[in-house]
């Protein structure tokens, strides 16, 4: 009982044990405080991650892909049993994109997905991560008249209303260019001077209706970075017959949905504000480049409207990909068998179940296919994203390590503070042992002195990093306010919050930890105070 | 000390009072409550050896206040310190109620110390955290295991009332020791001496650090209680007339007893 009291009252009265108890705090809670971010950050990545990309991906590295895909997936679907709950084909192709901004040429890298929207949806998230809020219900390759994104308060006019001007603007600029041309060739007439190369030769070949080729015949053009409208590859957004005029206000390319990093950058203003800037909106044409799918491939140079823009938070994604619709992809690719009407795709994407074994599964496919006579590599989604995966997990556990070190710091701190407290205590330890007080009896009042700085620190540095934790995102204003520095770069990450979990198991641990180091500083000074001699502490003045 | 001499007849040895002492006491001689035989103490220091006491023979009549008298320095807090079992003698042998304490086993002595004596020190020795009433409990809970004392806290806290009752200093109970003045601070270590209802009372200078009048009221205390409830007392002194009043006297002189002289038989 003695030992309880006196280790409260010195609990009480030493203002040095509460330096103690504040740096155990501290660290406690600055523990909770960044696994908890970590397990945020890293929820909201797997989530992203995960719902970017189905469980499992089958890719077929043929460059024609593999042909009759409902066989193939009956035969998955043989070897998985009931566990697949979804499956979606798809093109993948690499291509280049060529953005027609202010007159100058902006080329991109990207992955040209050609999808089935209705089953691509079930398997990953895709259709919530677009702009407009119908396409975010019910994807549409159509271009839509206006009212993407209306939640941002700066994205620029887009649609078919937009189009509309851009074709007017377009006409007058043109009309304009032709008139200078026109006088500048009669003034050079008049002055008796060479005349300059027309550019109206450019046009007028392009433009020629017998020139308009079928649906991926521009292929044979070659490559051509002219970025001047015209119908050289019209093709309706049905995929439909090729008509003979293209007019800009009326028609469109067959769509495409581009992501948002591939055709914007966010950039900061000199006042620090955050602002997007887009080289191209839905309504803009855009060409893109790809090889085909035949055995010596060229390229296909093919022209598309963007019909919208993904944002999927993962600048991953966001910087490479661009959707169109697959049987079109099928088409310019040459992808369909002439004879028998059957489509390749080179990906194949299954959903599993809820709670299915997603190793267990690959594997299963594996076996199935093995990599030695089918060209297929089959992944799960962590597989995939393992590197990045694997990173933010040593991320944590290196931040875990260095953060328990701060606790092992405040550990000898416990120690020195406690080795003074022994020696400040030494006539009071003589007196309880003259009482009659066992040594293992003042021990253990300092034993029980440190687990009490361990647990009163880790209790308030827990309460303390779990408030901090909820209030998070309204600290980093403050500290924004403060500092005028942005604590959270919307440059930087895709969220708008910092994302927080708090997993009940990691403070447990985080407790226990920091009690068992501070229990641990507090044995040596506590062995120190048994074996004292009481004598020599009783003479001691 | 010569103030002392108009107090003293309030110090007068309880043997004379025919009320409290039956006749019968000298008669049948009751045995010695602590005996010392043989002890042998020295400090080494720096491979130089400094003997402390050298065979000292002692013995302390139960009932009585037996007196041990020396001058500073001559070994009489060592040999307390080894009769409270705090210490060991290197050689001679020490008995309570007939029974060997000084190599009993460490579980045995500390629960001679803390049941069958008392002690109180020249500097009182209270802790200074706990209140007047809380250092008065002390012994109680280091006594009892911390289930044990919660069951019977109550009870507790009475009997360290009446202690401080006792020693006049109820109405200090709450304060800490740093609002006592010695004189207080000294009844209140009395008081926790006797909290657990010792046998041997154990005191080593206890007015050693007080004014004259004060540690007279100590020692009245001190008689008081060996007359009223017949405590055994083992004072510890340098002053001569302070023992000069005990019922015997031991006098220690360069770590030897000298002279063992029961008041009642002289
Ligand atoms: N730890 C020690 N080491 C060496 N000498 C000591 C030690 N403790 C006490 N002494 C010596 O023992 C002698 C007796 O001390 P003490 O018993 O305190 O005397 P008293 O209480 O009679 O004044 C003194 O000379 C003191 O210097
Ligand atoms: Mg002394």
């Amino acid at each position: 009982m003695y030992r309880w009291l006196l280790c409260f009252r010195y609990l009480r009265t030493r203002y040095i044990a509460l330096a103690s108890i504040v740096s155990v705090m501290l660290g406690v809670a600055t523990l909770i405080v960044v696994n908890s971010v970590m397990a945020g950050f890293a929820a909201e990545m797997h989530d992203r991650l995960h719902g970017l990309a189905s469980d499992i991906l089958i890719e077929c590295h043929a460059s024609g892909g593999m042909p009759d895909p409902e066989t193939r997936l009956q035969e998955m679907r043989d070897v998985l049993g009931d566990r697949v709950e979804g499956a979606s084909v798809s093109v993948h192709v690499p291509a280049m994109l060529g953005i027609d901004f202010n007159g100058q040429l902006i080329t991109r890298h990207v992955n040209l997905v050609g999808i089935d929207a209705e089953t691509y949806d079930r398997v990953s998230q895709f259709g919530k991560y677009l702009l407009h809020p119908e396409n975010q219900s019910q994807v549409s390759f159509d271009l839509r008249e206006s009212g993407y994104a209306p939640e941002r308060e700066n994205f620029p006019a887009a649609g078919w209303k937009y189009r509309r001007q851009r074709a007017e603007y377009d006409r007058l600029l043109d009309e304009e260019r032709q008139r200078v041309d026109r006088t500048l060739r009669k003034s050079r007439l008049q002055a008796g001077l060479p005349q300059p190369p027309s550019r109206q030769v450019d046009d007028d070949l392009e433009d020629d209706p017998a020139a308009a080729p079928s649906p991926g015949a521009g292929a044979d053009q070659g490559p051509s970075m002219s970025l001047d409208y015209s119908a050289d590859l019209f093709a309706g957004g049905d995929g439909g017959t090729p008509r003979q005029t293209f007019d800009m206000a009326t028609d469109q390319f067959p769509g495409i949905v581009l992501g948002i990093a591939t055709c914007s950058s966010r950039l900061r203003d000199a006042d620090g504000n955050v602002n997007d800037h887009y080289y191209c909106r839905p309504g803009d044409d855009v060409r893109m480049m790809f090889p085909n799918a035949s055995e010596n491939a060229k390229v296909v140079n093919q022209k598309f409207t963007v019909i919208d823009l993904y944002e999927s938070g993962m600048s991953e994604y966001d910087s490479t990909f661009a959707f169109v619709r697959l049987d079109q992809l099928q088409e310019f690719r040459g992808m369909i068998d002439p004879i028998s009407n059957t489509r390749s795709v080179t990906t194949v994407q299954l959903k599993l179940v809820p709670g299915a074994d997603l190793n267990a599964a690959r594997d299963a496919l594996r076996k199935r296919y093995p990599p030695d006579v089918y060209a297929f590599n089959i992944q799960t989604w962590r597989d995939m994203q393992g590197p990045l995966l694997a990173a933010v997990r040593l991320e944590t556990t290196i931040l875990n390590i260095l953060l328990f070190l701060i606790i092992a710091v405040a550990g000898f701190g416990i120690l020195a503070t406690f080795f003074m407290i022994v020696v400040e205590k030494t006539r009071d330890i003589g007196t309880l042992k003259a009482l009659g007080a066992s040594g293992s009896g003042v021990m253990s009042i300092f034993l029980s002195y440190g687990v009490l700085l361990g647990v009163v620190g880790s209790g308030v540095g827990t309460v303390g990093g779990l408030l901090f934790v909820r209030h998070i995102n309204s600290i980093a204003a403050v500290i924004e306010r403060i500092t005028g520095q942005e604590v959270f770069d919307p440059t930087v990450y895709y969220f708008n919050s910092i994302p927080t979990i708090v997993h009940p198991l990691t403070v447990v641990w985080v407790v226990t930890g920091s009690i068992l180091i501070a229990t641990t500083a507090s044995v040596l000074p506590a062995l120190r105070a048994a074996r004292m001699n009481p004598v020599q502490a009783l003479r001691f003045e | 000390m010569t103030a002392a001499g108009e107090f003293l007849p309030y110090f007068l040895p309880a043997a004379f009072d025919p009320n409290l002492r039956p006749q019968t006491s000298a008669v049948i001689e009751p045995p010695p409550v602590l005996q010392a035989h043989g002890i042998y103490k020295s400090y080494q220091k720096d491979s130089l050896e400094v003997p402390v006491l050298r065979g000292v023979d002692l013995e302390v009549a139960t009932g009585q206040i037996t007196a041990m008298v020396g001058r500073s320095g001559s070994g009489k807090s060592t040999l307390m310190h080894l009769l409270a079992t705090l210490d060991t003698p290197d050689s001679g042998e020490i008995r309570f109620n007939g029974r060997r304490i000084d190599n009993a086993s460490r579980a045995e002595r500390d629960a001679y110390r803390n049941r069958d004596i008392g002690v109180i020190f020249q500097f009182y020795h209270l802790l200074p955290e706990l209140s007047a009433v809380e250092n008065v409990l002390a012994p109680m809970m280091i006594g009892k295991s911390t289930w044990a004392y919660f069951k019977t806290r109550k009870q507790a806290r009475l009997r360290a009332e009446a202690m401080l009752d006792r020693v006049g200093l109820l109405h200090r109970a709450t304060h800490k020791p740093r609002e006592l003045s010695g004189g207080e601070m000294q009844r209140t270590a009395i008081a926790r001496s006797l909290m657990n209802a010792p046998s041997l009372l154990l005191a080593d200078e206890p007015t050693g650090n007080l004014d004259a009048e004060t540690g007279l009221e100590i020692l009245k205390l001190l008689r008081g209680l060996n007359r009223d409830d017949g405590l055994t007392i083992l004072m510890i002194t340098h002053d001569d007339s302070i023992a000069a009043t005990a019922d015997s006297l031991q006098r220690m002189k360069n770590g030897i007893t000298q002279g063992n002289r029961p008041r009642r038989i002289a």
